[in-house]
């Protein structure tokens, strides 16, 4: 299979499974179609108008036969929609313990940030062999991370966390492009995912020029813009305390409550508003504007090693 | 179909061509066969404008890093190709010009219920043209036909407010006119023809024209909030101004899927006609065709989220999106398995109209079958968004829809201008197109599997062998759409004068002389029997 050369190249765990459905799908449409075609081409041969004045005669209908073609496209269908949707839903959800890597889709450029303080331009280094999660979010408008050789694809939206999963099943250097139309440079928003050795990707996130990790960057983001004048780490401030609070449920005024997830803590910095903690007042101003998405990443970077501190955090499941 | 009364085929006919030479009798006209004439003379025209646009984007795409034009023009190329393509000529073309033309003479009333509505649709139809042409000339427009937020609405600084209030007023077009046709098929058809003898060409049309009425003013409202948050900076879609990205999406797709269906249903009515005239037999399944339609309208409504897979939606929105979708492919599959059984056991002639209709059956059994890829969540992930959906809506959008309508151009041509236009010449753009379309399009399933992205203004160079071979065959296939541009040119002038019902069909349309009196009927027809009533009877049927 690898070798054909109408395939992409697998190169990661679920590219095989992915391709055996598409196989599948094709042999299906090769099927019909040459079926039709045949039936078509038969009939007009062996049907074809002898004289002018042939008069055929009428033909209602069949209803045994409109059940069957209603049954055998229904029973495909139905056969595909299982397969894909549990192939799908086996491969939504990020493996427990997956390394994780925040990236920012830009007009007209990738930017990836590893937890170890990395930060790269239109490259991706990873492990080889190791699943990692990426969780993504724009500066601008909307882009769609795509790696053809890993066959994942997921937006990255303006506002909003995003993120996908994938485990590179071979060494090499693969296509990263944006597949949502972006604006005058969408063709030039490519960049490569770079597969390494594990031993290799440890080396080189060591190297180079010693980046802060980020959550030391998100420490100092904190520091600069006076968040620990209200949110004093023994609760007696203005804000909440943010010791121990990420991963867990937090009560809101309203009643309700909410995981405290990279969501949450995004939208809290940006739209502080929208959901307030239970005894607080709403008087938190917005950072929107203020804080490049990078730094949104590193504060929750920060917030999320502040939870830590009391609780291990959970698997946070996102949608 | 026979009549209790027969159209007079008197001497010198004076008909609606003739009654009237001077531009007021074009302009003002409310007859309604002249009002299918002016949108066939315009979405001809968008059908150029947007085939040029077509033809550039080929040519460009011969070389990775652009042939041809800067990537910002390449961007406004694509836009205005989707723009001019699905507004001015997809939608409007077999509803506005066919249906037109065909409603009221196949149900034997005088004219559509609402003569001066259909008038206004077509000024409409115009201003919106207008303004399209407009914002081509005053810089374009680069967001792509989908005018996705919050790029369209806060970071293009192109013409994106004279295109939406073009699509704007276009829509209120389609509006009208489905209206305008919802009432006519309801209230004026002759003694006699039932809903289950009306041509199955009525039941496509009627389906569409639920769709148009229903979906279009969705699109209007989606279109006007854009344009309030591109001029105004109210926080609707753009997340920096509050709003929610994907909101558009949302509202965009309940319009433009069932938008799909607009453009493809009617065209499925016009194969069930030529294939039942030209095979001689009545449609297989009759009523299971007719219900198809109208189940394909209304599932059409409930599948927009199949655009949205790899947003970040919900998986189980995903899911139900997905499990929808597939049921589409049903009443889809059961069309074609009717429209082949038809043939069996027929009397098959080969004129360009059934040529025509067998290669849409081809084209949108592919199409069809392909869109399987995409309603599949696991292989639509890796799908979406490259070349491979672009290939898909080519087979479903040109291979069917223009394919139909062409089919329906020829087989009604003889009707509309009284002339006929040589068989040999239209037999072979019908080859032609068939086979160039495939070359152009088919290298895009392969292209879009193997992980090209579409909108790219430049590529790397590993896809340039299927671009070109894609290139070349789009060379074909214009070559293919030029042929019937020449010989009906030719035909009005110059083709042989048409008989009331050259081909022997059935349906009221044909009982009537070609062309057809300004009144259509001199009395009103009483219908006796079903459609297609091509069957040997005792007396030989009319014509």
């Amino acid at each position: 299979m690898q070798g054909l050369p109408f395939q992409p190249e697998q190169a990661s765990t679920i590219a095989r499974s992915v391709d055996q459905l598409y196989l599948f799908i094709t042999a299906i449409t090769f099927f019909f179609t040459i079926l039709i075609f045949s039936i078509i081409f038969y009939f007009m041969i062996k049907y074809r108008r002898r004289s002018p004045d042939e008069r055929p005669k009428a033909i209602e209908g069949s209803l045994p036969l409109e059940i069957l073609w209603t049954a055998i496209p229904t029973l495909i269908v139905a056969v595909l929609f299982v397969w894909s949707s549990s192939l799908y839903f086996r491969n939504a959800q990020p493996p427990p313990g997956s390394m994780e890597i925040f990236v920012t889709g830009k007009q007209w450029m990738w930017k990836a940030e590893h937890p170890e303080g990395q930060r790269e331009i239109n490259e991706l280094h990873v492990p080889l062999g190791r699943p990692v999660k990426l969780t993504m979010t724009s500066e601008d408008v909307i882009h769609d991370f795509f790696v053809p050789a890993f066959r994942v694809k997921k937006d990255v939206l303006p506002g909003r966390y995003t993120s996908l999963w994938f485990e590179a099943t071979k060494l090499g250097t693969f296509h990263l492009f944006c597949a949502q139309y972006c604006g005058a440079f969408h063709a030039g928003m490519i960049g490569s995912v770079i597969v390494m050795e594990p031993d290799e990707y440890e080396q080189w996130l060591a190297g180079g020029v010693p980046g802060e990790t980020m959550e030391a960057a998100g420490r100092k983001v904190f520091g600069q813009n006076g968040c620990g004048t209200c949110h004093v780490a023994d609760g007696t401030g203005l804000g909440p305390s943010l010791l121990g609070v990420y991963g867990q449920q937090v009560p809101l005024s309203n009643g309700q409550s909410v995981v405290a997830d990279d969501a949450y803590v995004r939208e809290s910095l940006l739209i502080p508003g929208a959901k307030i903690v239970k005894g607080y007042k709403p008087i938190m101003p917005s950072f929107q504007g203020q804080l490049t998405e990078e730094q949104v990443l590193d504060l929750v970077a920060y917030i999320r090693s502040l939870g830590q501190e009391q609780t291990k955090p959970k698997e946070e499941g996102k949608k | 179909m026979s009549t209790a009364t027969q159209a007079p085929r008197a001497q010198a006919p004076r008909n609606y061509l003739n009654a009237d030479y001077g531009w007021r009798s074009w302009l003002f006209t409310l007859d309604h066969k002249r009002i299918a004439l002016l949108y066939l003379v315009s979405v001809t025209l968008f059908f150029m404008i947007g085939g040029f646009f077509a033809v550039l984007m080929r040519i460009h795409l011969v070389e990775p890093q652009g042939a041809l034009v800067q990537p910002e023009t390449y961007n406004k190329l694509f836009t205005l190709h989707g723009v001019v393509m699905i507004f001015f000529f997809m939608i409007p073309a077999i509803p506005a010009v066919l249906g037109n033309f065909l409603v009221p003479l196949m149900i034997g009333a005088r004219d559509l219920a609402f003569p001066k509505l259909n008038l206004l649709s077509w000024y409409i139809y115009l201003v919106g043209g207008i303004f399209t042409l407009y914002a081509a000339l005053a810089g374009g427009v680069d967001t792509g036909w989908t005018f996705y937020t919050p790029y369209s609405s806060t970071y293009s600084n192109t013409q994106v407010t004279a295109v939406a209030v073009a699509v704007f007023i276009t829509g209120f077009s389609s509006i009208l006119t489905g209206l305008n046709f919802i009432v006519t098929i309801h209230k004026m058809r002759a003694p006699g023809l039932t809903w289950y003898r009306l041509p199955l060409f009525l039941w496509s049309i009627y389906a569409t024209s639920i769709i148009m009425t229903l979906g279009t003013p969705v699109l209007a409202i989606t279109i006007f909030l854009l344009a309030l948050e591109h001029l105004f900076h109210v926080g609707i879609f753009s997340p920096a101004l509050g709003g929610d990205p994907l909101l558009f999406q949302h509202l965009f797709w309940f319009y433009s899927h069932p938008a799909v269906y607009i453009m493809i249903l009617p065209s499925m009515g016009v194969v069930s006609e030529i294939i039942a005239c030209f095979a001689r037999k009545r449609i297989f399944g009759y009523k299971v065709v007719g219900f198809s339609s109208v189940a394909i309208a209304v599932l059409g409504f409930l599948v927009w989220g199949h655009h949205m897979f790899v947003t970040g939606q919900s998986v189980y929105a995903g899911l139900i999106f997905s499990f929808l979708s597939f049921l589409v492919a049903i009443p889809s599959a059961i069309k074609v398995f009717n429209w082949t059984s038809t043939l069996y056991k027929g009397s098959i002639s080969y004129e360009a109209p059934m040529l025509y209709a067998l290669g849409f059956i081809g084209l949108f059994t592919m199409g069809g079958l392909t869109g399987m890829f995409l309603a599949s969540l696991a292989t639509d992930v890796h799908l979406n968004g490259t070349y491979f959906i672009v290939a898909h809506f080519h087979y479903i959008m040109v291979g069917g829809t223009v394919m139909g309508y062409l089919s329906g151009l020829h087989f009604w041509w003889p009707k509309i201008s009284g002339r006929k236009y040589p068989n040999g010449w239209a037999a072979l753009s019908a080859v032609i197109i068939f086979i160039g379309f495939n070359l152009t399009f088919f290298p895009q399933f392969i292209l879009g599997y193997l992980g090209m992205p579409r909108r790219y203004a430049f590529y790397p160079a590993e896809f340039q062998v299927l671009n070109v071979m894609s290139s070349a065959g789009a060379s074909i296939l214009g070559v293919g759409y030029l042929i019937p541009l020449i010989y009906f040119f030719w035909s009005m002038r110059y083709g042989p004068v048409a008989e009331a019902n050259p081909w022997g069909a059935t349906g009221l349309e044909w009982q009537t002389s070609s062309p057809p009196p300004t009144e259509n009927f001199a009395q009103t027809p009483i219908v006796t029997e079903e459609a297609y009533a091509y069957a040997a009877k005792e007396e030989t049927s009319g014509a």
